[in-house]
């Protein structure tokens, strides 16, 4: 847990934490916005953490999908392998 | 644990959380499980669990060190739909813009635990949570594509 209780948040602290957020958009995104604010990235972070959760949606369907028609002895081994090497 | 420093530069291996081989082993682990035991399931249900997996080996790699998979290890421990009473703190007024604040009530809601964390930490928490869910969803892709090709 953060030890950081202050009372005072500096607008640089947080403009640094909004730039850092921004860091983490991908690059179709980041684009849109050269000059954001910070109203702006907030909703575009919203934005990309919905769609996140959507393709959690969408990769467990498939991923179900796929393992109905896999046999029991599956090449495990070479998904974990190739998991690794990416 | 200290995040990786994000350069922007557009290479993908920035973004990736510090603990994806472990959501990797917890995930695949869970996949095993899901494909023995729940060979004569539906698809929708097999997938419900896969999607709750997925969440669990998040929430398992950061473990408590974080307020968002702290939360989420909660949520996914108590299957029941019930409304968890966390211990606020009292809520101080803050000199923020007020654009600022009702943005961060959505983004409160869509980051695990975000209610009754004050805006700094709520930043730095949905930083963590975005390279985890990132990671996890190529993790996912990569295990699609594998059993896929």
């Amino acid at each position: 847990m953060s030890s950081r209780r202050s009372s005072r948040i500096t607008d640089e602290e947080i403009s640094e934490l909004i730039s850092k957020l921004q860091s983490l958009l991908p690059e179709s995104r980041r684009r849109s916005m050269s000059r954001a604010s910070a109203a702006k990235l907030l909703k575009e972070t919203c934005s990309y953490i919905k769609s996140l959760h959507r393709e959690v949606d969408d990769l467990s369907d498939r991923l179900s999908d796929l393992m109905s028609s896999m046999d029991s002895g599956s090449p495990q081994a070479d998904i974990i392998r190739s998991i690794l090497r990416s | 644990m200290e995040p990786k420093s994000c350069s922007g530069d557009g290479n993908p291996s920035r973004n990736l959380h510090p603990s994806k081989p472990l959501m990797a082993a917890n995930f695949l682990r869970c996949l095993s499980r899901i494909q023995q035991t729940a060979t004569n399931s539906s698809v929708g249900s097999r997938s419900r669990r896969i999607r709750r997996a997925a969440y669990a080996s998040m929430a398992y790699s950061a473990g408590h060190r974080r307020a968002w998979s702290w939360a989420l290890l909660r949520k996914l421990r108590c299957r029941r739909v019930r409304p968890v009473i966390l211990p606020r703190r009292p809520r101080i007024a803050r000199p923020q813009v007020v654009i600022e604040i009702d943005r961060a009530e959505v983004l409160r809601k869509l980051v695990p635990g975000g209610t009754g964390m004050d805006y700094c930490r709520l930043l730095e928490e949905t930083a963590d949570y975005i390279r985890c869910l990132a990671t996890q969803v190529r993790l996912m892709q990569t295990v699609t594509d594998s059993i896929s090709s």
